[in-house]
């Protein structure tokens, strides 16, 4: 069933659309910030200013956003996903040639007084794109060789773009994103499997290739995989952040240390601490308790988006909510097991939680075309 | 495209089922993160929560205050100054050349200041404070605490550092401290951590460096909060140490003074000692150099300068000194005859001005000869030959056992630093020494106290108050500690025959009472302050046959270094002694002309406890003495008040 054979009639109309939103995820959402309110207020050492209020503006403007998408009609959002992957893919070369150099990548553009980083806007964008290619695909046809190398072509080209900013954390989360939504929509288990067969190959091959003029990875990247597989090597280097970041999260014990008391944050030897490190200080501060509640929260998070997209009937919006909540989980599983060291630190921050506004608006945008999606779901 | 029924019933299952898929996946990986949250921060904590403290917690040392160091009436001789300092921190300070330039119009600060402060900074945190200047003025300070609001990042702060207000008049006794050594802390085992404090100070010589233990007192310790670069960000806790013991010295600052301005520019030394206790009252050694200088770094130039004088400021003469005896060594010849029976006061010999051993001649200093000498007349008057006679009769041995009964040859444990021990020499040290059979003719030397014989200034003092008493006296400096005053053992008899001691000191008595008495013109005319003495000249050069032919040459004839020492031993009141002094000047002539004025100034200074009155001496010298007392006056140190204490 296409949105064309809405029964619009059943579809709730003008304000009463505000009760048909899936509020749990509006409480859930606005509360994951506001535990991210509290820890940037505890990093800047009592102090508002500096990062919380900036962020909490950050969500008050995202909110707004997300609540105007959600009360556009789904379909707008369906027709709007060329477009929207198109100008993604634009402003991703626009940032080849104009962007600003930050940690010695192109990644952001500055537009008047917006930054835009145009790889976070891509990760929502390539969803949408996928789930229209495949609500418009023939559903017989998406194992079809053919008709599967047009989406790995969509998440490529993207995926390549980002990867030559570089930044190497956010192409992979377009690769995985791209590939849930391919998943999703029924895309044979044998693609799957020969991709995973392939990766552990090209693995091998990074690895071997290390140190020869055609190396694939800089030599910054290969420095965080070894970073990674053994942190006390080089604990004063590039394993310092690791090891810092271990000791805090352990050092919170079962209920940690207490607001405002996280002596690795207020002291400075936590690195990024208000940006990809976030958790690190709400572990300490609040222990595995604080930690694990944070989880839960996140956890209900997905719960609902899956909830709302086995409900719905709508395959665009299904394979939008899947797509998008499979992205929001991949943000969260690879911040949380590079900050717990078992994962190479990429780069790759908390969502709600740490400190940007790129990263927020850009949820809060998904999190617009999900409860969309919800609204408008046929009944 | 528009899709039957059917098929969008099939896409919605397939999503689902592939939903549940993902969705068991994703609580796969919940349950890992979880499980490694719970491995850290509950299985791990204990280990974590180490690292953490051990990140954030140092420990900081506060230097203990040093013990002050005091004369015998309390007055200070060694003290902990306040030092005032400027200090710049670079990131308070923006931009710190302007900042610089601006405080180098208030303060000095040398292009080469400048030069080590723009290093310092440099290879420093930038929250460092780094030394500008050291020990400013109080107007230089006042100055930059004023200007304070236009130098951002200036600190003028205030320290202690050891200040020596006597400045030389104990810079042998005391010493002074300084940085710490690699060698200082190879010569412990175990250095105490307080010796790693950087810029901490410790004694390096004299009393600063023989009761370093005591004056150091040992650290406390803080702890303290930093952030990641190391920046302290608060004291968590504090516990104090104990500050060094005060210590007092027998020593009287009034009389070190006098005598330190009374030996004035020559290389001289001076002791005076309670002959009854063994407390040292003075401890002059000429000339003196500033400690002050050593505490707070001393510049090449004038550590060369200090080296290369050739009186040796830097020398403790009154210990480290080792000088033949000459003539004060008489009494110990004469003793030992005594004591083993060979003579009696009253047994005399001849001197004909010279006596002839084999082809060897030994003469007396007066060439024309004595006559008949008597111990008396040999001690007034100084006679050599008498004691080349009674020299041979009781043998090397038994003189140096008497030398060694008096004080000489043995090293006096006092806190300085490099004692001598001398040389009293007999038959075992010179075959020891020289591998040599000894042979007569140095006995005959080592009567008179030359040849192989050395001693000491202390030695000598020590001698002559155990002549005065009879009793093994020891030195000592050491007042009070910590308040506490230290054991003060009866001096045991020496065991000699009074009526021998007697005779010696009868004859000390005419030295300088007698008309005919060398040190005559040296005699105290106050009957309560009567000194007794004895001088000494002691050859420093071989007198050639050839020079002797020529007639004896005059000592201002020769350059200053091959001089003849002038020595004087003595005490006073003769009836009842109290003190002891023995002066050496170093290629000063004659020991009555040059050193027993000095003794005699000297112990009147300590006996009358002022500038001595001038009724104490003889009247025809009156009018020349109070034109010198005056002059010294000039000289002397405000000492300040007595009984001063930690300020």
């Amino acid at each position: 069933m296409s949105f064309l054979e809405y029964q619009l009639k059943t579809v709730p109309g003008g304000l009463r659309k505000v009760l048909h939103l899936n509020w749990p995820l509006v409480v859930l959402v606005t509360a994951v910030s506001s535990v991210g309110f509290l820890i940037l207020y505890s990093i800047a050492g009592g102090n508002l200013s500096v990062w919380a209020e900036p962020q909490m503006k950050r969500f008050a403007v995202g909110l707004v956003l997300m609540f105007a998408i959600a009360f556009v009609p789904i379909w707008f959002w369906r027709n709007m996903a060329g477009l929207a992957f198109g100008i993604s893919i634009l402003l991703l070369l626009a940032v080849e040639f104009f962007g600003a150099v930050g940690m010695g990548a192109q990644r952001w553009l500055d537009i008047g007084p917006l930054r835009i980083q145009p790889s976070e806007l891509m990760k929502v964008t390539l969803v949408m794109m996928l789930a229209a290619y495949y609500d418009w695909l023939d559903i017989k046809k998406t194992s079809h060789p053919l008709w599967v190398l047009i989406p790995v072509v969509m998440i490529l080209v993207p995926t390549f773009l980002v990867v030559i900013q570089p930044n190497l954390g956010t192409s992979l989360m377009l690769l995985m994103g791209g590939a849930a939504v391919m998943f999703a929509a029924g895309v044979s288990i044998w693609y799957f499997a020969a991709v995973a067969a392939l990766v552990a190959g090209l693995v091998f091959a990074v690895f071997a290739a290390r140190g020869t003029p055609w190396q694939f990875l800089h030599d910054y990247q290969y420095r965080r995989i070894d970073t990674f597989l053994d942190p006390s090597a080089d604990p004063l280097g590039a394993g310092y952040n690791i090891m810092q970041a271990k000791i805090a999260l352990g050092s919170g014990g079962w209920g940690g240390k207490g607001f405002m008391q996280g002596t690795q944050s207020r002291l400075n030897f936590l690195p990024e601490k208000h940006t990809d490190f976030i958790f690190t200080t709400l572990g300490e501060e609040f222990g595995f308790v604080g930690a694990f509640s944070l989880l839960a929260l996140y956890g209900l998070i997905l719960f609902f988006c899956f909830t709302s997209a086995m409900a719905n009937k709508d395959r665009f919006s299904q394979l939008l909510i899947i797509g998008l909540a499979a992205n929001f989980f991949l943000y969260l599983a690879v911040n949380l097991s590079m900050v717990m060291g078992m994962a190479p630190v990429v780069g790759v921050p908390l969502p709600f939680l740490s400190y940007g506004g790129s990263v927020m608006l850009v949820l809060l945008i998904a999190f617009g075309l999900i409860q969309s999606a919800h609204v408008h779901r046929p009944r | 495209m528009r899709r039957t029924a059917r098929d969008t019933e099939e896409s919605a299952r397939r999503i689902n089922r592939r939903s549940l898929l993902m969705g068991g996946a994703m609580v796969a990986m919940f349950a890992v993160l979880g499980a490694r949250m719970r491995h850290l921060s509950v299985e791990q904590a204990d280990e974590f929560r180490l690292l953490a403290e051990e990140n954030r917690i140092n420990m900081r040392l506060i230097p203990p205050e040093r013990g002050l160091i005091l004369d015998r009436n309390g007055k200070l001789i060694a003290g902990n100054e306040q030092n005032y300092r400027v200090t710049i921190t670079r990131e308070d300070a923006g931009d710190v050349d302007t900042v610089l330039a601006r405080l180098s119009r208030l303060i000095p600060v040398t292009a080469e200041d400048m030069e080590r402060i723009r290093r310092d900074i440099d290879r420093n945190s930038p929250f460092v404070p780094i030394i500008v200047a050291d020990r400013l003025p109080w107007e230089d300070f006042s100055k930059v605490a004023m200007n304070a609001p236009t130098l951002p990042g200036v600190t003028p702060e205030v320290g202690l550092s050891r200040h020596y207000p006597l400045v030389e008049d104990f810079s042998h006794v005391v010493g002074y401290v300084g940085p710490v050594s690699e060698k200082d802390l190879e010569e412990r085992p175990n250095p105490p951590p307080v010796l790693r404090i950087p810029e901490f100070q410790i004694g390096k010589i004299g009393v600063e460096r023989w009761m370093e233990e005591t004056l150091r007192g040992s650290a406390g310790n803080k702890r303290i909060e930093v952030n990641h670069v190391g920046r302290v960000m608060r004291e968590l806790e504090r516990t104090d140490g104990t500050p060094g013991q005060d210590i007092q010295l027998t020593l009287d600052v009034d009389v070190q003074n006098f005598v330190q301005a009374r030996l004035g520019e020559e290389s001289a030394s001076c002791v005076v000692m309670d002959v009854n206790t063994g407390e040292i009252i003075a401890c002059a050694s000429s000339p003196g150099f500033d400690p002050n200088l050593f505490v707070r770094g001393i510049t090449q130039r004038d550590y060369s300068a200090l080296m290369e004088d050739d009186h040796r400021p830097l020398a403790n003469k009154t210990v480290q000194g080792a000088y033949p005896p000459g003539s004060t060594f008489k009494m110990v010849t004469a003793l030992a005859a005594l004591e083993a029976g060979v003579i009696t006061p009253e047994s005399s010999y001849s001197c004909p001005g010279y006596i002839e051993f084999g082809d060897r001649r030994f003469h007396c200093w007066k060439r024309g000869g004595h006559g008949r000498v008597d111990l008396a007349r040999s001690l007034s008057e100084s006679c050599d030959v008498y004691y080349y006679e009674i020299a041979q009769k009781v043998g090397i041995d038994k003189i140096a056992e008497m030398g060694r009964r008096l004080g000489l040859g043995i090293r006096h444990d006092l806190p300085m630093s490099a004692i001598t021990e001398g040389i009293m020499p007999d038959r075992a040290w010179k075959m020891e020494r020289w591998g040599e059979d000894w042979r007569i003719g140095d006995t005959i030397n080592a009567s008179i106290g030359q040849g192989y014989v050395l001693a000491s200034p202390l030695q000598l003092a020590v001698m002559t108050a155990r002549l005065a008493t009879g009793r093994a006296i020891v030195p000592r400096i050491l007042h009070t500690v910590g308040g506490q005053p230290v054991d003060l053992p009866q001096a045991e008899p020496l065991g000699l025959d009074p009526a021998g001691l007697r005779s010696i000191r009868d004859g000390m008595f005419e030295v300088m009472n007698s008309q005919r008495g060398t040190a005559f013109s040296s005699r105290v005319a106050d009957d309560t302050m009567v000194l007794a003495g004895k001088t000494g000249t002691s050859q420093v050069r071989n007198i050639t046959a050839a020079e002797r032919a020529r007639g004896v040459v005059s000592n201002d004839d020769l350059p200053w270094e091959r001089r003849d020492h002038a020595l004087y031993v003595g005490y006073a009141p003769f009836d009842n002694p109290k003190y002891a002094v023995s002066v050496v000047v170093e290629h000063g002539g004659g020991g009555s002309a040059v050193a027993a004025p000095i003794a005699r100034d000297a112990i009147l200074r300590a006996l009358h406890g002022d500038i001595p009155p001038l009724t104490a001496y003889p009247t025809n010298q009156r009018g020349r003495i109070e034109t010198d007392l005056n002059a010294l006056k000039e000289r002397l140190r405000d000492t300040g008040p007595a009984g001063s204490s930690r300020a």
